[in-house]
């Protein structure tokens, strides 16, 4: 069933050049034609393909870079048969939605339904086109349901609200095209697991319809392929995929690595090193993004731009806590080619256009070669022309990183991440949400589920599982049947009975907690001129501009009087008032809280293998700047440096504590696993290990015993303290205890509809109602280790937060490969994690001894025996 | 031992179930003598710090009564040899699974058997639960039988007295127990709701305090007892209670602004740290 093709854009009809055809390729109606020739622009190959296949019935993947013209090829086909279809006449019943948009982000919905209506109108389409997103107000989304647009462009957690209604067959009645933007980006999560499962479902509502996706370049479009259409049919032997266009990429990007004439520093990810040297690049080009990895970082480069902005360029900053008017604007004024530089985290990585972009610098670590190629994707939307990318390297490992990833780029290898088996949280919600839409037979909707890729290896007994905590909480214990969500009603005339809700004000609940997106509780942040204050804090004061939002953990943390940078400026927290916290402006030039969380992707494999490789072939250190390959050198006469296969240990004594440093290249989350599992067997082991830190590229173990000396005299062994078992029952131990998997459990019991979201509003009033998550998962694991939500938390853990996967396949390929280098001194490779130390977050450091510290129990003690 | 009644005076506010109509908070005052002979209260245990138990715990003076607390979450008054246990909220879980969080059922039991564990270990003569024992009015008449039992295992011998709360505000059907709004022993009084303007040596629940501690950029978390020299307030007892941060608007009032302590409850023992030092 696979059909692929790939073309590259030399063989476009735009650019004149001869095209070699398979076969005559679909004439465009006239009014099409006309249009394009209007523009002065003729269809290109793949758009003409994607048509052919469309006419004939194939679902397809359409893998393009940006500018290519993606957008047009995915709406082609539905445009042309909405312009041939007959003319609705007044009287008949109102049709359904023809084609349904799904993009990962609202404004790009809304940004495809302003480029649509240029060809609709130019072309006196009769097509309607209507966005549906969470912003659409309630009278207009109550008329959709009356009279559903033609094309309806929207979001994944909408569609999951449109399925599970009573009237979704009516709505998608006349169905013909699903069309997946970004899909790439929508897979890997669960929130592309709660989409597959509302694709299966539009499929059994109408058999006949086609999906196309779009996607930019990823490491296996098989995954994809398969994903768009139905599994576990039909005849097993034939392999359920997707046909594949693939368009080549346009001109090769010129990527360069900034070599700093300044000291490269050891550890840190700032790059304040190289800000005078992006001033100057930011100089030479017309409009520049500059891409960063968190939301402080972005903070931090946008101060201090500002502090050498003698030109007084148009320096704007984007990231995901900003205001949204403030976003909005920042956004209008790059479409209108009114700002010089951007400093952006991820929230510009995808899709939207935002006008002449010409060159992409990325600070910091790249983290992922497909990651950094799309990223440098924004700079230029005309594909024939080359991209210009600037990597600025922060520190000494990121340098090696930049290279690895640039060496990547030039290849075109990408490392996007894997695609997983669905979660069963999403699965769970995704059952409550069918009873919504009407009753079910649990056989029925099994075939329904397995038909979707990610659940395609789901088995029975686990669906019912997931079905039975549904309805009763799925406990051993049947308190709780007569508070069922969900009852199987036993039918006289089918010898199957049919699930069905219990309550309308079940379908009510699911509706205002549908979605897989939970992000940690927020405050507003608002900022004042001034604050009065009376005895108790901040006296009512109206007024003050909200800067945005920011996670409550961190401003929960802070004192009056503390500052910190926050949408581009330096402010001093006043309080809390109101849930909502309190800022003033500030003459301070230093902020005291310099950082907070934003998100990190730990380094992908790809990229680690070539660190090590860089490292192991001294060869090629020729290639990286001369501090880096000093560095490298040095290491080898001081200790020794690991070939491709080896993993280093190295122990060394500093100040009254002794340190072992592992360089395993794995990955910041793997790493952590890592050194909790490490420390552990350390502490069996008595070598009193009293702490750990780790980074992307290695972890540092200290504690009061001299380990190398243990390692030496053969009380202690490496490959016992490596070996797999690790994973084993100390994993399990540890998971079991992990606050990590605390986490995973709460979001998984938000997902599957355990507890309910908080609203905005009414969080905060009803503590005697809140329930704490902590305890529940404890009361849980007590009486139901089983439960299937425990389950759905430690597959999550596993394959998330705590990286076992990645960590397993380490331990694997270090047996009998691990050196020991026991020395007197810190090692010239072990100089940024020691540097790290005190900085990073200490994992897994004793609670109690914080509590035991503060405590003022001496005379309790004293009284105590 | 012997058993006759302790020279201390006793004041209290009781209510008469048959009295009772929902909404109105009736008082009465019953005869001290007759209550004293009821409680059959015990003279105090002769050597305060001898017993193993006290490891790990705080002793905590409001009103010039000395109080200790365990990290379990409950106070023991060793004048009195009584335990005080606040905010049970037995069959909370049950209550969400009505309303649709279907949370496991298993939250009596393990709150039931966590309160057993400390009894045992304290051996009160009496135990005070200082309202929210309930979660709802209903949710005495559906205890499950095994909750039943032991509940009535651990009341056998033992005073036992239901304050009543907010979630709570009837007495529990078929359970015994004495049942009363508030009451006053020796220099302290007992109740659900903190009052702002009430007198000092105010023992009371409700608020489910919890205290958050701030160090080299870390936090923990943990629930609490927050006191001062005037004033305890318990932390909730039950198994699926949240918490509220002691410096939430609604314990102002209660406290002189940061001249408290919260007695965080750790692992094995109860840390005293002060009010100054938390965020």
């Amino acid at each position: 069933m696979t059909i692929e093709t790939k073309l590259t854009p030399g063989t476009n009809a735009a650019t004149g050049h001869p095209s070699p055809r398979r076969r005559p390729l679909p004439p465009l109606p006239h009014v099409f034609l006309d249009w394009f020739q209007s523009k002065g622009w003729a269809p290109r190959d793949h758009q003409l393909e994607l048509l052919q296949r469309s006419l004939d019935g194939q679902s397809n993947l359409l893998i393009a870079p940006t500018g290519a013209g993606k957008t047009l090829a995915g709406f082609l086909p539905a445009l042309i048969d909405l312009y041939q279809r007959p003319k609705w006449k007044p009287g008949q019943p109102h049709r359904g939605v023809h084609t349904l948009y799904i993009s990962p982000l609202k404004a790009l919905a809304v940004d495809i339904k302003r480029n649509l209506e240029t060809p609709v109108e130019e072309m006196h389409l009769p097509v309607e086109v209507e966005t549906r997103t969470g912003d659409t107000p309630s009278h207009r989304r109550q008329r959709q349901k009356l009279n559903p647009p033609d094309i309806l462009l929207t979001t994944p957690e909408q569609l999951a609200l449109l399925i599970a209604n009573k009237d979704a067959d009516r709505f998608f009645s006349d169905l013909r095209y699903v069309i997946f933007d970004e899909l790439h980006s929508l897979v890997t999560s669960k929130r592309g697991h709660l989409l597959s499962l509302g694709l299966a479902r539009l499929r059994s509502l109408r058999p006949q319809m086609q999906s196309i996706g779009l996607s930019a370049t990823v490491a296996n479009p098989v995954d994809l392929q398969r994903w768009l259409v139905g599994q576990n049919v039909g005849d097993a032997r034939v392999d359920h995929a997707a046909g594949l266009i693939t368009v080549e990429g346009g001109a090769k990007p010129q990527i360069s690595i900034l070599d700093t004439a300044e000291r490269l520093p050891w550890s840190g990810h700032s790059a304040r090193h190289a800000v005078g040297e992006i001033y100057q690049t930011i100089k030479s080009a017309r409009t520049a993004i500059l891409f960063v990895n968190t939301r402080s970082q972005a903070e931090f480069l946008f101060q201090n731009l500002w502090r050498i902005n003698e030109d007084n360029l148009p320096i704007a900053l984007h990231h995901g806590s900003l205001d949204v008017g403030q976003r909005r604007k920042v956004e209008a004024a790059m479409a209108r080619n009114a700002l010089r530089a951007v400093v952006a985290t991820s929230t510009l990585d995808l899709g939207i256009d935002w006008g002449d972009v010409d060159l992409v610098l990325h600070i910091g670590a790249p983290k992922g070669a497909s990651r950094l190629a799309q990223r440098i994707g924004r700079a230029n939307h005309r594909m024939d022309e080359p991209s210009r990318a600037v990597l600025v390297p922060a520190n000494r490992f990121e340098v090696m990183e930049c290279k690895a990833a640039l060496d990547a780029n030039y290849l075109g290898h990408q490392d996007t991440p894997p695609m997983r088996p669905g979660a069963l949280d999403v699965l769970c919600q995704h059952i409550l949400g069918m009873a919504v839409a009407g009753p079910f037979r649990e056989d029925d909707l099994f075939e329904e589920v397995v038909s979707a890729a990610p659940y395609c290896e789901l088995d029975w007994d686990t669906f019912k599982r997931c079905l039975h905590f549904v309805a009763t909480g799925g406990y051993a214990l049947k308190t709780y049947e007569r508070y069922a969500k969900i009852k199987r009603v036993e039918n006289s005339d089918s010898a199957v009975g049919e699930w069905r809700l219990t309550h309308p004000r079940i379908a009510q609940q699911y509706r205002l907690n549908a979605g897989t997106i939970y992000e940690a509780p927020a405050m507003t942040v608002r900022l004042l001129r001034f604050v009065k204050r009376d005895g108790k804090g901040i006296a009512a004061t109206r007024g003050g501009r909200s800067l945005g939002k920011l996670e409550e953990y961190f401003l929960e943390q802070m004192v009056y009087g503390d500052t910190f940078m926050f949408a581009g400026q330096i402010v001093r927290f006043e309080g809390i008032r109101e849930n909502e916290a309190i800022v003033t402006p500030t003459v301070s030039k230093d902020p005291m809280v310099p950082i907070y969380a934003g998100s990190k992707f730990p380094l992908t494999t790809y990229l680690a293998e070539h660190i090590r490789a860089m490292m192991a072939d001294p060869e090629s250190w020729h290639e990286l700047p001369l501090q880096v390959s000093q560095w490298l050198t040095i290491q080898t006469r001081k200790s020794v440096m690991p070939k491709v296969d080896q993993l280093l240990v190295e122990t060394f004594p500093r100040g009254d504590k002794f340190y072992l440093v592992v360089y395993s290249f794995e990955g910041r989350l793997a790493h952590q696993s890592l050194g909790m599992l490490l420390t552990k067997r350390l502490e069996r082991a008595r070598a009193r290990p009293t702490g750990f830190v780790a980074t992307d590229y290695c972890i540092c173990v200290w504690g009061l015993d001299d380990m190398g000396a243990l390692l030496q005299a053969g009380k202690l062994s490496l490959a016992v303290l490596f070996d797999e078992d690790m994973l084993g029952d100390d994993l399990e131990v540890w998971m079991e205890d992990s606050f990590m998997l605390k986490r995973t459990f709460r979001q998984c019991a938000l997902i599957a509809g355990l507890i309910e979201k908080n609203h905005p509003g009414k969080e905060k009033s009803g503590r005697q109602v809140t329930v704490s998550t902590d305890l529940v998962y404890d009361v849980l694991r007590e009486h139901e280790p089983d439960h299937i939500l425990l389950q759905a938390t430690r597959e999550d853990a596993a394959t998330g937060l705590l990286d076992i996967h990645r960590l397993g396949d380490l331990l694997a390929r270090i047996k009998g490969q691990i050196i020991h280098k026991n020395l007197k001194e810190v090692s010239p490779l072990a100089v940024p994690i020691m540097l790290e130390i005190g900085r990073e977050t200490v994992v897994g450091e004793a609670n109690e001894t914080l509590l035991a510290e503060a405590a003022e129990n001496l005379i309790s003690e004293a009284m105590t025996v | 031992m012997s058993d006759s009644p302790t020279p201390y005076r006793w004041s209290l506010k009781a209510r008469q179930k048959s009295k009772r109509v929902l909404g109105e908070s009736k008082t009465l005052t019953l005869d001290d003598n007759l209550f004293m002979a009821q409680l059959q209260i015990q003279l105090p245990v002769p050597d305060l710090f001898a017993a193993a138990s006290y490891r790990g715990t705080c002793i905590h003076a409001v009103n010039g009564e000395e109080l200790v607390t365990d990290c379990s979450g409950i106070v023991y008054w060793p004048t009195h040899q009584m335990v005080l246990v606040a905010d049970l909220h037995l069959e909370k879980g049950a209550s969400l699974a009505r309303r649709g969080q279907l949370l496991p059922p298993y939250d009596t039991m393990t709150t039931l058997r966590r309160l057993k564990h400390s009894l045992d270990k304290w051996h009160p003569k009496s135990v005070i639960a200082l309202g929210d024992s309930f979660h709802d009015v209903e949710a005495s008449r559906r205890l499950p039988a095994q909750a039943r039992d032991s509940l009535n295992e651990m009341m056998r011998g033992r005073q036992w007295v239901w304050i009543t709360g907010n979630h709570d505000p009837e007495p529990p059907e078929n359970l015994g127990g004495e049942v009363f709004d508030e009451l006053r022993i020796d220099r302290l009084i007992l109740r659900h709701e903190p009052q702002r303007d009430g007198d000092a040596g105010e023992l009371a629940g409700h608020l489910h305090p919890k205290a958050r501690l701030m160090r080299r950029g870390r936090s923990v978390r943990r629930s609490c007892f927050a006191a001062s020299t005037t004033r305890m307030i318990l932390p909730s007892f039950g198994a699926y209670t949240g918490g509220l941060n002691v410096f939430d608007p609604a314990f102002d009032g209660l406290f002189d602004a940061r001249n408290f302590h919260a007695l965080m409850r750790g692992d094995e023992q109860v840390y005293r740290i002060a009010a100054a030092d938390l965020s």
